[in-house]
């Protein structure tokens, strides 16, 4: 069995992000990067898949800039076997990057493709479910357990009410949630075979697929500061506040 | 991201400084570049920042107890240990034959030292097992190693450096533990060790001592001492950890810092027969510790640099965020209070710690790029280095023991109040620190080891090796526009301790006694010649980088160069008191009567 894991560069979870002073996009200048936190537990699940003896051949895909190619060394040195890169400078939203994705899925074949719910950074939560639109596959999202077995995933989904397990033909979608695993750490050795693993370089344009955006970005703000909080003398006074002030009940 | 070391200074500090992408261009280093490096220092950020840092307080709080048969530690220790251990830091710096990443020591050390500024004395055990394991590697028997080596690599078995005894720190040659040599070749020991780090603990299957005795006949004096391997379990056949060996703990030690690290008083051969195996020759044991010795010393200095800087980090968010007081000046009560790194005094504490443990992590770094390049670099100038290391060994333990102690003194200041209770990390750093000036020579022994020895060795070519490398930065300084100012200090400064140097090496053929009188004094004056040489470098790659930067970068560099600034007005000129001191060869201390005191 054959899985691709989509993995995303974005801004490491612990840097304070910051707009840029015009206002035009977050400031990236200078901010260290990481694999996003969904797509790390995406690799991960893959290479336990492959300890298991259930998968074949890990494919780690990521669309961005030429440095996204660190985050496809990353998941190599988690365990993944050989990666590729769809380099481009564009915006993508999430639009783009399923179809990019088709066309990999065409040409690559893999059984079951593993990719993050949301990426921490633009927090749209769509990707996974417009690639089940546009290939037509069966999607699990919101993924806390796995299970493959005689041509069919289960997977179980934290929904909202708790959780529910639906069953997949592969090949299958599957959007990983925080609690599907626990990423392991990369390994010095690892990460010294992983700059020999077979990393291919392609682009949108060359994959048919066109990059233009959607959506106009018109500003990027901090939220305002947030305001000391008060003691209030009764329920009544914060009742009447809750109404009044803040306006939520 | 690590919180405890600043990644930015680390990065600057290998690469625009120290340029140690150049090591990728040789042989040994071949298959590395910037990315291999930078993927270490990554992960070692994220194990120390999720593994170490979390349990260092509790570590502290909770020192590892013996009820009489056994130790027990927290066991987030061995978990912290299995994280580091099996993403490969235990081998980083062995050779790719041996399943290790075959790292230059700079970069292998960078990485140490973001574990260590985390949590020193969870990390120590370890250390000290690399530092045996590297000593079994060079001296030990091809039986020995094949026997104990993958275990100690692959971090089954811990290791130890049995040295001191209860009545023998410092002066080694007067140690009684004592090795009678056996018919199968092997030895058994007998005698009481003291203050032995990690010497039990319940983590490591098997611990392997490597013990300083002397062998029945043998000569007096550190002439006569010789190293063996000592192990708590000996092996059976198969290798495995089977009968006791006749080690064991009289009582752990209850210290003030560095509590996560048992530190023990070992009885060798009291109850059961002890077996123990030669390493190198009879009679050479120093030597054999002694061939370790400049990676060790600089292991400490690095260890005092990271718990500074650790310091540094948390008194700086401290100060960012605390209101209190308003500027000189501000005569509305009502106006509000501003955050206290806005006092000038309060800067000048945290600009005093910048300058002491960025210099401290830039003499460690550096010296480390020695032992790299005297390992591969131009052949030419291997035996410089070496000689140019060995003057600075000393330098590199005490400088950084005695001012990054110091940056975690005006840790605790800066927070005020809150610095002074254990609720805050940094009485803990000063507690921990606080042994570096003592153990591995005491700053004492180092001051006495740079005037009484290694000034005067090779006839004084190391010392003219300083003053070379020197002014050839203070050529470069003197064309730099905004630097010139330090080149001048720095010239000025060479200038008074080559001439206190050459005062003291005569004077010591005639009174040895009253020319090292003064020794420590020499070494801190020493160590600031020498860290200021080294602010000037930072300076000029500062300098560099600063034209084509931007926002935080621009900031970054306008740092350095700042603490550059604060070395050479505040720090550098205090030398020339005790330059001054010295060239009168006083002698109030040496002649100071007992009975007066
Ligand atoms: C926490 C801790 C961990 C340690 N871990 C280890 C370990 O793992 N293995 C090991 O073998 N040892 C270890 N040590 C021992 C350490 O190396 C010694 O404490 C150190 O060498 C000093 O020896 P001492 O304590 O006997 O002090 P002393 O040698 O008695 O020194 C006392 C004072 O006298 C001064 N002094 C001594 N001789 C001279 C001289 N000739 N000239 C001028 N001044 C002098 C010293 O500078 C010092 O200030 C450890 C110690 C501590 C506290």
């Amino acid at each position: 069995m054959k899985i691709l894991v989509a993995v995303k560069r974005v801004i490491d979870y612990n840097v304070k992000v910051r707009p840029k002073a015009d206002g035009s996009d977050v400031d990236l200048a200078n901010v260290k990067m990481a694999i996003n936190p969904f797509c790390e537990i995406a690799v991960e699940e893959a290479v336990r898949l492959k300890e298991a003896g259930t998968a074949t051949e890990i494919v780690a895909v990521s669309i961005g800039p030429k440095q996204a190619q660190e985050q496809i060394r990353t998941a190599l040195a988690l365990g993944a076997d050989r990666g590729i890169h769809v380099e481009t400078d564009a915006r993508m939203e999430p639009l783009a990057v399923a179809k990019t994705l088709k066309a990999l899925i065409e040409k690559e074949s893999p059984d079951l493709i593993i990719m993050g719910k949301q990426s921490i950074d633009a927090d749209n939560n769509q990707t996974g479910q417009m690639l089940g639109a546009l290939t037509a596959m069966p999607q699990g999202t919101f993924a806390s357990e796995v299970k493959v077995a005689d041509g069919k995933v289960a997977v179980t989904r934290e929904v909202d009410g708790g959780l529910q397990t639906v069953e997949l033909n592969l090949p299958a979608i599957v959007t990983t949630d925080l609690r599907l695993n626990e990423p392991r750490y990369a390994s010095l050795p690892n990460i010294m075979k992983a700059k020999k693993k077979p990393l291919d370089t392609t682009t949108p344009d060359e994959l048919g697929v066109s990059t233009e955006a959607r959506v106009n970005l018109l500003k990027v703000e901090l939220p305002p500061e947030r305001q000391a909080g008060i003691k209030v003398p009764d329920v009544d006074t914060l009742v009447d506040k809750l109404k009044n002030e803040a306006k939520v009940i | 991201m690590s919180s405890t070391i600043n990644r930015r200074d680390l990065d600057f500090l290998l690469y625009e400084v120290l340029n140690v992408e150049e090591l990728c261009e040789r042989e040994l280093w071949s298959d590395h570049d910037r990315t291999s490096f930078d993927a270490v220092l990554d992960l070692a950020d994220q194990i120390a920042e999720e593994k170490f840092l979390p349990l260092a307080a509790q570590l502290d709080e909770h020192e590892p107890e013996f009820d009489g048969e056994k130790v027990h530690i927290l066991p987030g220790v061995k978990e912290a240990h299995e994280a580091y251990i099996e993403a490969g830091f235990m081998a980083a710096h062995v050779s790719n034959e041996d399943g290790g990443m075959q790292l230059p020591l700079t970069v292998s050390h960078a990485a140490q030292a973001i574990f260590s500024s985390a949590n020193i004395s969870a990390l120590a055990y370890l250390g000290l097992t690399k530092s045996a394991a590297n000593m079994l590697d060079v001296w030990g028997s091809d039986q020995l190693k094949q026997k104990y080596l993958p275990h100690m690599r692959s971090g089954r078995f811990y290791g130890t450096m049995c040295l001191s005894e209860p009545h023998a720190g410092s002066n080694l040659a007067d140690i009684r533990t004592r090795a009678e040599p056996q018919e199968d070749g092997s030895y058994r020991l007998y005698g009481t060790k003291m203050w032995i780090s990690g010497g039990e603990q319940d983590i490591s299957e098997n611990i392997v001592h490597m013990v300083l005795a002397k062998v029945p006949g043998a000569p007096a004096g550190v002439k006569g001492i010789s190293l063996f391997l000592v192990p708590k379990y000996r092996l059976d056949e198969n290798g495995n950890s089977a009968e006791r060996n006749g080690v064991n703990l009289v009582g752990l030690n209850h210290k003030m810092g560095y509590r996560g690290t048992t530190n023990t008083l070992l009885n060798f051969g009291e109850k059961e027969p002890c077996v123990g195996y030669l390493m190198g020759k009879e009679n050479e044991g120093l030597k054999c510790m002694f061939h370790m010795m400049n990676e060790s010393r600089i292991s400490v200095g690095m260890g005092a640099v990271t718990l500074g800087y650790a310091g540094y980090m948390h008194s700086l968010q401290y100060a960012k965020e605390r209101p209190q007081g308003r500027l000189p000046g501000e005569k509305d009560p009502n106006s509000p209070q501003v955050n206290i790194i806005k006092h000038a005094d309060v800067k000048r504490m945290l600009l005093q710690q910048k300058a002491y443990v960025e210099g401290g992590l830039y003499l460690a770094l550096f010296c480390d790029k020695l032992v790299d390049d005297i390992r591969t670099g131009d052949a030419a100038q291997q035996k410089d280095l070496a000689i140019f290391m060995d003057l600075l060994t000393p330098i590199v333990k005490a400088w950084p023991s005695d001012y990054c102690l110091k940056a975690n003194e005006l840790a605790i200041q800066v927070l005020g109040g809150a610095g002074y209770t254990r609720d805050y990390p940094v009485e803990r750093l000063y507690r921990d620190n606080r042994l570096n000036p003592i153990h591995e020579g005491t700053n004492g022994i180092q001051g006495m080891d740079l005037l009484g020895r290694k000034v005067r060795m090779n006839d004084g070519y190391g010392y003219q090796l300083l003053v070379r490398y020197l002014n050839e930065t203070i050529a470069e300084a003197k064309n730099t526009e905004p630097l010139n100012e330090y080149a001048q200090s720095l010239e000025h400064a060479l200038q008074a301790l080559s001439a206190t140097t050459e005062h003291l090496t005569s004077a010591a053929s005639e009174d040895i006694k009253l020319a090292t009188a003064n020794s420590t004094v020499y070494l801190n004056a020493f160590g600031h010649v020498v860290v200021a040489w080294q602010w000037l470098k930072q300076a000029l790659a500062a300098n560099r980088g600063l034209a084509a930067a931007q926002g935080d970068d621009q900031d970054f560099y306008r740092g350095k160069l700042a603490a550059c600034r604060y070395f050479y007005r505040y720090e550098l000129p205090q030398i020339h008191t005790q330059l001054a001191l010295l060239d009168q060869l006083d002698d109030t201390c040496l002649n100071m009567p007992e009975a007066s005191f």
